[in-house]
């Protein structure tokens, strides 16, 4: 009782540090400096119609291969932590029912196209590699539940893991030598903006990323899919 | 709009906190983590919100020339597009350990770990 008392009375202290800060925000009324510099250069620099990504994949392009590196620390680790002393044994097959298998089977293909399509269009409508990513790797779990014993094969989930990484490492490097520095978009002409193979090397490296997430999230759900019922 | 939106994500952000601060079940403080987490990025969103204005993407609606007047700020988006990813990759990793715990102890109650106190 004394605890919850005592993370209540925290509770109210933070409560009222957020409604200070509630009561006393107002919006801004005009971008500010940065947001402003983005709005007036993305356009006519790098060409990208999707100004998230533009700063994402472009302005902030080194954070974001910290972020990809991040996750795949945190895949690798998973999978370390999971397969540690597990014994095999002959799994029982949970009874997956006839709606989900044909579900999974009919809509697979589509949800992998749609991850395909938000990645690749990621510098033009809101979406990215991320978030295709994402989709792709909910296709895999679709898969997981439809089949529990499924087996992946994780060669080939660190294979386009790898490959994918390397190629975008790579296209940054090429932006150090053949433009303005380290993930530099404009190795690729710009072209107009708006169209699908337009903003340089951005459409190729947020691929790129997409392939990269979903294979680490993939690798994330066939390791705790794997690891043994307790 | 804006008020609202970051009142919403502060509200999650406590709920978020009192579930971490009561519950002893290690599986209901992740949840509770995760709630906080998006009421984390719920406030963020909320502080690049600007009336009358519209997404940061350039097409026909929005042309380059005057975009500064009509797009909201772009920055808290792609921090929060950052912030969701690496919580997927937090919550992954507590759930991992918490599998790993149970595995060593047959519990889930914080009770039970008590190595760190002094």
């Amino acid at each position: 009782m004394i605890k919850r008392l005592i993370a209540l009375a925290l509770l109210a202290a933070v409560g009222s540090v957020f409604a200070t800060l509630l009561f006393g925000y107002t919006p801004d009324a005009v971008l500010n400096l940065t947001a402003r510099y983005y709005a007036e250069h993305t356009a006519a620099d790098l060409g990208a119609a999707n100004i998230v990504t533009a700063i994402v994949v472009t302005y902030r392009g080194l954070d974001t291969l910290g972020e990809v590196t991040v996750l795949f620390l945190a895949a690798s680790i998973v999978g370390l932590v999971l397969a540690q002393g597990t014994q095999k044994k002959p799994r029982t097959p949970v009874p997956v029912g006839e709606l989900l298998t044909t579900g999974a089977r009919f809509l697979l293909p589509m949800i992998l196209l749609l991850g395909v399509y938000v990645f690749v269009n990621g510098h033009l409508t809101p979406g990215g590699g991320f978030q295709g990513g994402a989709i792709i790797a909910s296709g895999i779990l679709l898969l997981l539940l439809a089949d529990p014993l499924k087996h992946f094969s994780h060669g080939l989930i660190s294979a386009i893991e790898s490959v994918a990484g390397v190629i975008y490492v790579s296209i940054g490097l090429a932006g150090v030598f053949l433009a303005g520095g380290f993930l530099d978009n404009r190795i690729l002409p710009l072209g107009t903006l708006g169209d699908l193979a337009s903003a340089g090397a951005i459409p190729l490296i947020y691929s790129l990323i997409g392939l990269k997430v979903g294979a680490e999230f993939a690798s994330i759900l066939a390791s705790l899919s794997e690891t043994e019922e307790l | 709009m804006a008020h609202f939106a970051m009142a919403t994500g502060f509200l999650l952000i406590l709920i978020g906190a009192w579930g971490a601060l009561t519950n002893r079940n290690l599986l209901r403080m992740i949840i509770a983590f995760t709630i906080a987490d998006s009421g984390v990025n719920l406030v963020i969103i909320a502080v690049g919100y600007m009336h009358g204005r519209t997404a940061p993407i350039l097409d026909s609606a929005v042309a380059a020339a005057d975009a500064v007047q009509r797009i909201i700020d772009p920055v808290p988006q792609a921090l929060v597009l950052t912030a969701i990813v690496i919580g997927v990759g937090v919550t992954a990793l507590m759930l991992a350990y918490v599998y790993r715990l149970y595995e060593k102890r047959r519990s889930l109650d914080i009770g039970d770990f008590t190595e760190l106190k002094g």
